[in-house]
């Protein structure tokens, strides 16, 4: 089978997030990249040293350059006149264009896969994860998204792939990129981190979160996450939340502060290595799940902690 | 401008999935069944852009079974929608089919806006508003937490990955909801009473001439692999003991 995935980057370099992308498609078969941007030839070379990867295409036009649906799908669907299945990390790019492209191919996508059981056949869950499906496709062409922490990622290194430039029908008239506001923080991206602090509404208010959770994120060298909660009271921005539909996580150590655990939360950590919870309610569902758990007053618990490491 | 808002019936967010023991699914007998929680957000923009004197009217529309027309589609009209319709269907239609019978319903009611919740929360798939964008060649604006039509353009902003981001799409388009879009009202029991004499258009999937058959087949269905409880400790003291024995802590 010949497979193509979708390059998540920043036009400078390839996002973490594609290598388990990478590593779902080599077991389907040959490995294809392609990467669309503007000005992205830097992003092509670099996935061209992808372990197992063939041949990469490089579509570098104007019309890449922000990953809007409507001009990147197009061009996917002419690649996949060569290719069997075309996979993207289920990142929010990710999620933004395949079902377009499936659609234009008149198939139905797989979201999220967790594994690949055979050609045809995957795993993913529902239902926030309480279930999970086994499910076989009859379209001849796979569209699919995948889970990011399902599978291992492919080393940045080792490959030789050669880099071909391909061309699509570039801007289509219908969207323009206006802004982004991405926050820029010098801490581990959420979905890469080894360990995340993750603080609920139990903090109570924006500035108790920055001044109790950041701290010992700092010293544990963590990444900052929150529960929709959180979120939703203004504590933090929307990037940070983790669950069901934000970001979905699994490092080696979660640490929940004030979190109760709600099933829409647990969707998006709970298959990390260990989960610890600090909690004042010795009830709260989250110390169901955690590995190690501490039931008292955070505002006491956070700074004696953060002071002791 | 016409805004039509496709919602879906699914088990009620608060409700405690349990998978059936024979494997073949989740079991939905004698559950509590509501909207889709990122469609109440749909409606609600909706019904608000046409408080601001943006849209004109709200057509709401379900693809499911038939109970919908005095569950959902109540709900919906007693938000504010303005008028219904229920494609009936005892089947499970997935995105693909789904999005195929919306782009009809879109070519007979030409909607300048169409606003569906960015994915339903039993099957996850978080693909029918980005497939329907493709079929009708319409721009989408998906995971949105602001939505301003201006003329005949309307600006999207989007939470993604790294934070937020404003897209400008040309009328008619394809918005879908993330959940900071807005706060829904809720459906006031005065207002389910009104909303009765809202009609209702009854149809059924195969008035379409679409073909919906299923791509995917369900093997099987099981339950994840189950945490266990672990410990508890007494003290900051074993916590940081414990963090060292994992290695994050020096």
């Amino acid at each position: 089978m010949k497979t193509l995935v979708w390059v998540e980057h920043d036009n400078a370099h390839v996002k973490d997030a594609t290598l388990a992308a990478v590593t779902a498609a080599s077991q389907l078969g040959e490995v294809h990249l392609l990467v669309a941007g503007s000005g992205c030839a830097a992003v092509a070379d670099e996935a061209a040293k992808i372990a197992g990867v063939g041949k990469v295409h490089l579509a570098d036009d104007a019309a890449y350059g922000h990953a809007l649906a409507e001009n990147v799908a197009p061009l996917i669907a002419k690649l996949m006149e060569t290719h069997d299945a075309v996979l993207f990390p289920a990142t929010t790019n990710g999620k933004n264009i395949a079902p377009r492209v499936a659609a234009l191919l008149d198939v139905m996508q797989l979201s999220d896969i967790l594994s690949v059981e055979g050609p045809d056949t995957f795993t993913r869950p529902i239902y926030a994860g309480n279930a999970i499906a086994t499910v076989q496709t009859a379209d001849k062409k796979l569209v699919i998204t995948v889970r990011g922490t399902a599978f291992a990622k492919a080393a940045l290194t080792g490959g030789s792939g050669t880099v071909e430039a391909v061309s699509g029908e570039g801007d289509k008239g219908l969207s323009t990129f206006v802004s982004a506001e991405i926050a820029k923080s010098e801490r581990p991206e959420l979905t890469s981190a080894k360990v995340i602090v993750s603080g609920g509404r139990a903090l109570q208010n924006s500035e108790n979160f920055h001044a109790l959770i950041e701290p010992l994120a700092d010293k544990l060298g963590a990444g900052v996450g929150a529960s929709r909660a959180a979120v939703d009271a203004g504590y933090v921005p929307n990037d940070y939340q983790v669950g069901q539909t934000g970001k979905i996580v699994a490092p080696e150590v979660y640490i929940a502060i004030g979190i109760s655990g709600a099933i829409q939360h647990l969707a998006g950590m709970k298959d990390s290595k260990t989960i610890i919870a600090i909690n004042k309610d010795e009830d709260a569902p989250i110390f169901q799940v955690a590995d190690i758990g501490l039931v008292g007053d955070l505002f006491k618990i956070v700074p004696e902690l953060t002071e002791k490491l | 401008m016409k805004v039509l808002v496709p919602v879906k019936r699914v088990l009620d967010y608060n409700v405690k999935p349990r998978v059936k023991a024979d494997g073949t699914g989740v079991d939905l007998a004698n559950v509590k069944m509501s909207m889709n929680p990122f469609d109440e957000i749909a409606i609600e923009e909706a019904v608000r852009l046409k408080e601001k004197g943006v849209a004109t009217e709200v057509v709401v529309v379900t693809i499911g079974v038939p109970k919908a027309e005095t569950d959902v589609l109540l709900t919906a009209r007693a938000m504010g929608a303005d008028r219904a319709i229920l494609i009936a269907t005892e089947d499970e239609v997935e995105p693909l089919g789904v999005a195929k019978l919306l782009a009809k319903v879109a070519e007979e009611e030409q909607p300048g806006l169409i606003i569906l919740g960015k994915q339903a929360i039993d099957d996850d798939s978080n693909q029918t508003g980005q497939m329907l964008g493709a079929l009708l060649g319409w721009p989408q604006g998906t995971f949105a937490s602001k939505v301003e039509v201006s003329g005949d353009r309307v600006a999207v902003t989007r939470e993604v990955d790294g934070g937020l981001e404003t897209v400008d799409l040309k009328l008619p388009a394809i918005v879908t909801t993330d959940l900071r879009l807005n706060e829904p009202r809720y459906a006031t029991l005065p207002n389910i009473m009104k909303a009765k004499s809202k009609p209702v258009a009854k149809k059924t999937v195969a008035d379409y001439g679409v073909d919906v058959t299923p791509r995917l087949k369900t093997l099987k269905v099981v339950e994840p692999a189950k945490r266990v409880a672990g410990v508890k400790v007494g003290s900051v003291d074993e916590l940081v003991e414990k963090l060292k024995a994992l290695g994050v802590a020096k």
